[in-house]
């Protein structure tokens, strides 16, 4: 397995693969907070997730167009305002969603299953009929594309970094709102005692409007990024929608250090086995061995006890 | 049956009555039938077997997904097909009748292919078909066109190891795609050891084993195989083992959105393919693919294809002249929207060269038809039913166009079962 390498590759084989795997783990920190904050903290299984995501990647081809044709020498800088819109446009449809749809079925896991999915198809085909059935191209600034050489072997592509760092910023961000924030010990007293927070005077409602609408910006925070990585099309939602789900209940429905410690953990077995297996069979052995410790312990790696 | 022998005999009155009632029914539909009867004679001769043809009209069938995950790579062999009828139909139709087609949608789920092309065929009752493009679409509609006698033009590229009376195929199969290019890699490119990468499917694992093949037969080396499942979007690790293997070439046979991410994550690497060092080939990136995944981001790739919307011969500027009209400015024209205009075209001319609509006929006429007005620049039937067309290379530039590198001389002849190979 080792021998044929050199010792100099070796340890180029490690630093690229550890940054591969560290990239991996920000882009599924970036994709699965927003879940883990709807389906962790309301019990809500949204499978329209992916679809959210892809709102804010088009969100950003949408803003790029713009820069492009108006303002052409701010161009360099169009990302940051992209993400900006990006969220409030996801963070304006999660809310509307949740008005219309989801607090109607609360307390029916199953009914918001179907529901949530019937609106990923609906949003899938939506952006068909606006944007085409064709894959659109978001081109980046030049200063994001390209990679700094370490050494001959190791080169650290930028957008790694970028991606990297905005994952770190979403989820101390994220960790404020939850634990430092009276938005987020309200959100966090609805999780554990939805009657007693109601009966201290807690609007429940609008608290699950807004975390409702929150993870969904998140997703479109995280889809604006993966412009930079990924394809953007009315169905590319769907790539990233199965590795969310498992990375959160892997890591224990309630508890957002599990999402990150899930997270860590699949994103360093799948790059450094997929560096000595094939691609498929490094896929194949992390599920197995995910389905195996949740065979375990169902809960997640970390869980934490609510009343129901 | 065995209801009706313990009914009272009260209820067998009542069904004779309505027996009767029946039969008047029946009659009085009969009538302009008969009148009729005078027209339909003269469709006859062409069409002997109840197909849906009239004097004036000829039905086909279009059957692609213009929904589900497929739509992205389906929609241009649609509005190839459906530029084809119309401009067939200006020009006077097919043995004096014009196309009309009946518009199916796959929805990009196999059990729905089969599903939609038996309706098509039973009870459309349409004298071709054009569609499919994955060849798991493809596997599950031949049945079905084996069992009621359908005809198929099949447009994709795909990995060969089939033939069928009831389908023609006007992409390339495995080795008009694969044979040629490799041998140029090693003749101009003086390329040594390859990296074979694709997707986890049948296309790429088959055009990876023929490939293989054919460089152990050149004398040169494979350094590294590999393939990712469909959807796949982090390659940082193969990226990583590109790097450290250093091959001449990375053999690439990536699809749909993955092909975004890969080159995205390339280019982003450090691997810059205009340097060529290693040089990329890839046998699934068309000009579509472009679209999604950004010129700048591929500049500097070789594609193997038969056709490149820059070829300059007259055909293809009057074919992409009539394709933006009809279609809009900024579309763009890949190997397989080409190959799906190939269909309709080829199907007028079995008709024509049979005089009839009958499947039995049109199959016999098929082989030896040949296009002169290709846009790829001619093409002939083969008897096992695929053309013969030549294999092409080009560069990929920044506006996402393809530059003609290098063409063979002579038409390749298609070899769906390769001996050798498997």
């Amino acid at each position: 397995m080792f021998a044929d390498y050199t010792m100099t590759e070796l340890t180029s084989i490690f630093a690229m693969q550890g940054f591969a795997g560290l990239s991996l783990f920000s882009i599924f920190v970036l994709m699965a907070l927003g879940l883990a904050i709807i389906f962790g903290q309301m019990g809500v299984i949204n499978m329209a997730h992916g679809e959210f995501m892809i709102l804010g990647a088009y969100t950003t081809y949408l803003t790029a167009q713009v820069f492009e044709s108006l303002m052409p020498g701010l161009y360099g800088g169009y990302f940051f305002v992209a993400m900006f819109l990006a969220f409030v446009v996801t963070f304006a449809l999660g809310a509307l969603v949740e008005w219309l749809m989801i607090r109607h079925l609360y307390h029916r896991p199953l009914d918001t299953l179907l529901a949530t999915w019937g609106l990923s198809l609906i949003l899938q085909q939506t952006y068909r009929s606006v944007f085409g059935a064709r894959e659109v191209g978001v081109s980046l600034p030049d200063w994001m594309m390209g990679s700094i050489a370490v050494t001959d072997l190791v080169e650290i592509p930028i957008n790694g970094i970028f991606v990297m760092v905005l994952a770190l910023l979403i989820a101390f961000a994220v960790y404020l709102l939850m634990y430092r924030s009276g938005w987020g010990r309200k959100v966090r007293a609805v999780v554990q005692n939805r009657p007693m927070a109601e009966a201290v005077g807690i609007d429940s409602g609008r608290v699950d409007r807004v975390t409702f609408a929150l993870g969904c910006g998140i997703a479109g925070v995280a889809g604006s990024a993966f412009t930079m990585i990924g394809s953007t099309g009315p169905t590319s939602g769907q790539l990233y929608i199965v590795d969310t789900f498992l990375v959160v209940v892997f890591g224990g429905a309630q508890s957002l250090l599990g999402t990150i410690a899930s997270a860590f953990t699949i994103s360093q077995a799948q790059s450094t086995m997929e560096f000595f297996l094939s691609g498929s069979m490094a896929k194949v052995l992390t599920l197995l061995v995910v389905v195996g410790i949740l065979m375990l312990r169902p809960q997640g790696l970390f869980a934490m006890k609510v009343r129901r | 049956m065995k209801l009706s022998k313990t009914q009272p005999s009260t209820h067998r009155t009542s069904r004779r009555s309505s027996w009767t009632r029946r039969h008047l029914l029946g009659g009085l539909m009969a009538l302009p039938a008969l009148f009729a009867l005078s027209n339909t004679a003269l469709a006859d001769a062409a069409n002997t077997t109840g197909l849906a043809v009239t004097d004036d009209t000829v039905k086909v069938g279009i059957l692609h997904s213009i929904t589900g995950t497929m739509a992205i790579s389906e929609t241009g062999s649609v509005q190839a097909e459906k530029l084809a009828i119309e401009q067939i139909n200006a020009a006077g139709g097919v043995l004096g009748r014009q196309i009309e087609y009946i518009q199916e949608d796959g929805a990009s789920d196999w059990p729905t292919f089969a599903e939609k092309s038996r309706k098509l065929l039973v009870r459309d009752k349409v004298a071709a078909v054009f569609g499919c493009w994955t060849s798991a679409s493809r596997k599950a509609v031949l049945p079905v066109f084996e069992q009621h006698n359908g005809m198929l033009y099949y447009p994709t590229f795909y990995e060969g190891l089939e033939q069928s009376p009831n389908v023609i195929y006007t992409g390339q199969e495995a080795t008009q795609q694969i044979l040629a290019s490799i041998d140029w890699l090693a003749e101009e490119k003086g390329a040594k050891t390859f990296y074979l990468l694709g997707s986890d499917y049948i296309w790429p694992r088959t055009s990876n084993k023929i490939a293989r093949k054919h460089i152990d037969k050149l004398g040169l080396k494979v350094v590294g195989e590999e393939y990712y499942p469909l959807g796949h979007t982090q390659f940082n690790s193969v990226i990583n083992k590109i790097k450290l293997k250093k091959p001449d070439v990375i053999f690439a046979s990536v699809v749909g959105g993955s092909n975004v991410a890969f080159y995205k994550q390339m280019k982003a690497a450090g691997i810059d393919l205009t340097q060529e060092k290693p040089l990329l080939l890839t046998i699934s990136v068309t000009e579509d693919e472009i679209l999604g995944i950004g010129g700048e981001n591929v500049e500097g790739a070789y594609a193997s294809m038969k056709y490149f919307q820059s070829l300059g011969n007259d055909n293809n500027q009057a074919f992409v002249k009539a394709f933006k009209e009809r279609w809009g400015d900024d579309i763009v024209i890949g190997d397989v929207t080409q190959a799906a205009y190939l269909g309709p075209w080829l199907w007028k001319a079995a008709v024509e060269k049979a005089g009839s609509f009958d499947i039995e006929k049109v199959q016999a006429a098929s082989p030896g038809i040949e296009l002169t007005t290709a846009p790829e620049g001619y093409v002939r039937i083969h008897e096992n039913h695929h053309l013969w067309s030549k294999a092409r290379i080009g560069q990929a530039q920044a506006d996402g166009q393809y530059k003609l590198i290098y063409e063979t001389e002579e038409l390749m002849e298609p070899d769906p079962f390769p001996k050798g190979y498997q």
